[in-house]
């Protein structure tokens, strides 16, 4: 049995035929082969796989693809438009946040969700919204020092 | 100050060379390759017993199951594998010893057809009584856990007692133990526990194995070691190695769980049964926590002698590694802790006894630091307890005990050309050690501490790197090496290296990421030694090229070689002033004044490996060279003690590390701040709870790692550099090393802030409380 739901991710509109037991995260990386997105826990613990979903983050390892129906999703692969990278992706590259990589495209989401609510965060305000995203490699300084760059750089308009 | 040799790409920090892909989304990952409709996902039956025979496997009602297509179970691939002692199978054949231990596979249509084929396959098991402790895995009352232990084939410099648990004791003797302790005025012991941690990688252990009509396999793997891989898969399958093939793109992070093999096996088992079809095993989140690989416990007990002005008179240290159901990679990490069992000191009477010892725990593997980071968790604590004991000052004491250049280590080796002084100096300076620190809240108290470190690259002694280095048509260089960029930025430092020996800017160098079938051979992305070992393969490989490049134009403008250079691409002459691109003649050769051409497409070797690394004695752990060199270096730390909640804060961490020379220095930065947090997590939250066996806490919710709001406010990382003579540049390793004083650097701290020792990892709030109520 499967389920029709319609999406529209980065701007694209899909009519899709889902497994109803599926989540978001299949949807985008298995059937879209939007692979950007990573899975790394599946429990909704670590952030990996994080999108916005109508400019929200979410885990779309704990977003069922049928509750997904109608939605507004961005991806990493959302993110630049234009081959113009987004201010947090080329702060991301020049301060050094990233280093393994797996991580990165739930941060840079995650990041970019909280730059559009709040241009101006401050170091805890970066640290606080941070807290659901794990990453082992960077000690997180250089990403909050990323996020700070960017913020800095210019006011992006909201992605949704 | 150290004479630089003069550089334009070595010394500088490019940004990261596949930085863009993995902001981007565009970089691959091993789950993120498309295979089709065609792939089957694999699953594996594990053990839900510690220790116990298997009477029966029964697997019919798994192979009934519509959409299954391949089972599998330990008759069907009895071999041994192991890198350094072959004692692990790929699935248990007749014996279980670790809750989560695969007994079976199965690979079917989909991932939920392959777990519920999984859960039909009856395993009746005879349980047996277990081993939870290594002090007691080692004791004659234990039950042996390897009675074949005698017949597992096994490197030279390892040394199983067949017929008890112990599969390494490594020994180191020295000096006269009577006269060390008589010379001290103050003899202390105590003993130090290091739970099981895990790496974490937020990639979990992903491979695809497929198998052509041919009978070629190719196993695409999130790894450290494509090559070990394809060696130790290839043995224990008895096939030709150049019929497997072992392809690694990015890897989300590895830390030593992706060295060697673990789950890949079973992959490449699956796939020589199904006809041709690829089969996809990924770890959940829980399985990374303990089928892989673990960090192995540790119970470390220090005795050391020291006289009333802070001299280091003997050390008796005795190490029993948890090294749990196999020591195939555990028993080198015994090894490292024995040879480096003094920590950074000299010390003129030791007696070190290193015990790896089988336990029914999860697989003890490789982990950042490689058993540094445990043996200095005590080591570096008893210094300051001593220091203190002794009314005297603890970065004193380390600087007056440290190894200088030319001392002798404990098994005999004369010490290089460090700068752990200067890092022991450095660190404290920063951390304004001595002086008091700033007011806290109410209920609450600061502290500072500080712990010192070393640590070699451990391998065999001979592990090969080798690099090629090809230039194209526009001018560019490829770089093709058999090392693996797991974040600590290899691929940016080979493409600098590159860059440097050939005259080209470092954003016209390609690296490729490993294809056994075409990359060169190297040994594993472990030990902290690519920088230093492949590092020197490329840097030859590229100088080789330029070479090749100056020789053509030479001959073909008549000119001397020594009066040619490349610079950014150009090849010019001092000589005449004359010039031409590399693009020009990379591919195509130089013409010469009557039209013909000279040269040919550039494409250049290079290789390194070590030759002077010898054995040690079995009895004594002596020998003239017991590794290629040390890295060194110390961490400073404050804290903030809540003295109602015993909750910890780390306010800042101080690394300095002697690198030798920094290719990129913000890289060197970034490996000393992330090495810092890891260890500040392990050191406050991490422990995997083995409850006999079964862990209890294998998911984020109760097995917490630091996340951003835990990290340091504030942290510095200082580049010393003292050159290694056969590094490149005089480069040596740092990937490992800032994680390893950062555990006892912080119970440093908290005794400093509010005067109680803790002796066990992790350092709780509730460890903490407890002990200030006294």
């Amino acid at each position: 049995m499967t389920h029709r739901i319609q999406l529209t991710v980065n701007g694209e509109h899909y009519d899709l035929d889902v497994q109803p037991h599926h989540t978001l995260l299949q949807v985008l990386r298995e059937q879209l082969v939007l692979t950007g997105t990573k899975n790394g826990c599946e429990a909704g613990e670590c952030g990996a796989c994080a999108v916005l979903m109508n400019g929200e983050p979410v885990n779309s390892c704990m977003v069922l693809a049928p509750e997904a129906d109608g939605a507004a999703i961005t991806t990493i692969e959302g993110l630049a438009s234009d081959a113009q990278l987004d201010p947090l992706q080329e702060a991301f590259v020049a301060t050094g946040a990233t280093q393994c990589g797996f991580c990165t495209p739930g941060i840079l989401v995650n990041a970019r969700a909280l730059l559009d609510r709040n241009p101006d965060p401050t170091e805890p305000e970066i640290r606080e919204a941070l807290v659901g995203n794990l990453c082992r490699c960077t000690g997180y300084i250089r990403i909050i020092d990323a996020i700070e760059m960017a913020a800095r750089a210019g006011r992006k308009e909201p992605v949704q | 100050m150290t004479e630089h040799q003069k550089t334009h790409v070595v010394g500088t920090s490019p940004e990261r060379i596949e930085g863009r892909d993995k902001v981007t989304g565009a970089a691959t990952y091993v789950d993120d390759i498309q295979f089709g409709p065609n792939l089957l996902w694999g699953a594996l039956k594990r053990s839900p017993i510690a220790h116990g025979l298997i009477v029966r496997i029964d697997t019919s009602k798994a192979r009934a199951l519509p959409g299954v297509r391949v089972v599998v179970t330990g008759e069907d691939f009895p071999g041994y594998m192991g890198l350094y002692l072959k004692d692990r199978r790929i699935f248990a054949l007749d014996r279980v010893r670790a809750v989560g231990e695969a007994v079976a596979a199965v690979a079917a249509d989909t991932k939920e057809i392959a777990e519920q084929a999984v859960a039909l396959i009856e395993v009746e098991y005879e349980e047996l009584p277990g081993v939870f402790d290594p002090e007691y895995g080692a004791s004659p009352d234990a039950p042996l856990l390897h009675p074949d232990l005698g017949s597992y084939e096994c490197v030279p410099f390892v040394f199983p007692q067949p017929g008890t648990n112990v599969s390494n004791w490594m020994k180191v003797r020295k000096g006269d133990m009577d006269r060390g302790w008589a010379e001290a005025d103050l003899v202390f012991e105590h003993k130090y526990r290091v739970p099981h941690v895990q790496h974490v990688p937020l990639e979990t252990h992903v491979c695809v194995a497929q198998q052509d009509p041919n009978g070629k396999i190719t196993l695409w793997s999130s790894s450290q070691s494509p090559f070990a891989q394809r060696n130790l898969i290839a043995k224990a399958l008895h096939i030709n190695h150049s019929r497997l093939r072992v392809i690694t793109p990015n890897v989300g992070g590895g830390f030593g769980c992706k060295a060697g093999v673990s789950m890949e096996g079973a992959a490449v088992a699956l796939a020589l049964r199904a006809k041709g079809r690829p089969v996809k095993l990924r770890m959940t989140r829980e399985e990374e926590f303990y089928t892989t690989f673990v960090r192995q416990g540790l119970v470390a007990t220090i005795r050391m002698g020291m006289t009333r002005d802070g001299r280091i008179t003997a050390m008796q240290n005795t190490f029993y590694w948890d090294g749990g159901a196999s020591t195939e990679y555990g028993v080198n990490i015994a090894r490292a802790a024995g040879y480096s069992g003094t920590g950074p000191y000299f010390v003129p009477n030791i007696h070190v006894d290193s015990y790896c010892v089988y336990t029914n725990h999860p697989v003890g593997g490789a982990m950042r630091g490689f058993g540094m980071p445990e043996i200095h968790f005590g080591i570096e604590q008893h210094i300051d307890v001593m220091a203190h004991k002794l009314g005297l000052d603890p970065v004193q004491v380390r600087l007056k005990n440290c190894l200088k250049d030319g001392d002798e280590t404990l098994t005999g080796m004369t010490m290089h050309p460090t700068g752990l002084s200067q890092c022991i100096s450095k660190a404290a300076e920063a951390i304004g050690w001595g002086q008091p620190s700033a007011p806290a809240g109410p209920h609450k108290v600061r502290g500072k501490g500080l712990a010192a470190m070393w640590k070699a690259p451990a391998m065999p002694p001979n592990p090969g790197s080798s690099a090629l280095v090809r230039l194209n048509e526009d001018g560019t260089a490829t770089v093709s090496i058999g090392g693996v960029d797991i974040g600590q930025g290899a691929l940016t430092a080979m493409a600098q290296f590159a860059a440097e020996g050939l005259g080209i800017k470092v954003t016209d160098v390609r690296v490729n990421t490993v294809d056994t079938d075409y990359s060169p051979y190297e040994w594993q992305t472990v030990a902290s030694r690519l920088t230093w070992s492949m590092g020197n393969a490329v840097l030859r490989a590229a100088e080789t090229a330029r070479v090749q490049v100056l020789t053509a134009v030479a001959e073909a403008w008549g000119e001397d070689i020594d009066d040619l250079d490349i610079i950014d691409g150009m090849v010019v002459s001092y000589k005449t002033e004359e010039s031409v691109p590399l693009k020009d003649i990379a591919i195509y050769g130089v013409q010469r004044k009557d039209g013909t051409f000279v040269g040919a497409p550039v494409v250049a070797q290079g290789r390194f490996m070590p030759d002077y690394v010898t054995p040690l004695d079995a009895e004594t752990g002596q020998g003239p060279r017991a590794v290629v060199h040390f890295t060194t270096g110390a961490q400073a730390v404050e804290v903030e003690v809540d003295t109602e909640t015993g909750e910890l804060q780390v306010l800042k961490i101080v690394s300095a590390f002697d690198v030798g020379r920094a290719i990129n220095p913000e890289m060197v930065r970034t490996q000393m701040e992330g090495g810092a947090v890891q260890g500040m997590s392990t050191a406050l939250l991490e422990s995997i709870i083995l409850d006999r066996g079964r862990p209890r806490n294998p998911n984020f919710t109760d097995y917490r790692i630091a996340t951003a709001v835990d990290a340091p406010l504030e942290t510095e990382n200082i580049i010393v550099e003292v050159p290694q003579d056969d590094g490149p540049f005089g480069a040596r390793g740092v990937g490992e090393h800032p994680m390893v004083p950062t555990a006892p650097a912080i119970a440093n701290a908290v005794f400093d802030a509010a005067g109680v020792r803790i002796d066990s990892m992790p350092l709780t709030s509730q460890k903490v409380w407890e002990a200030l109520q006294g």
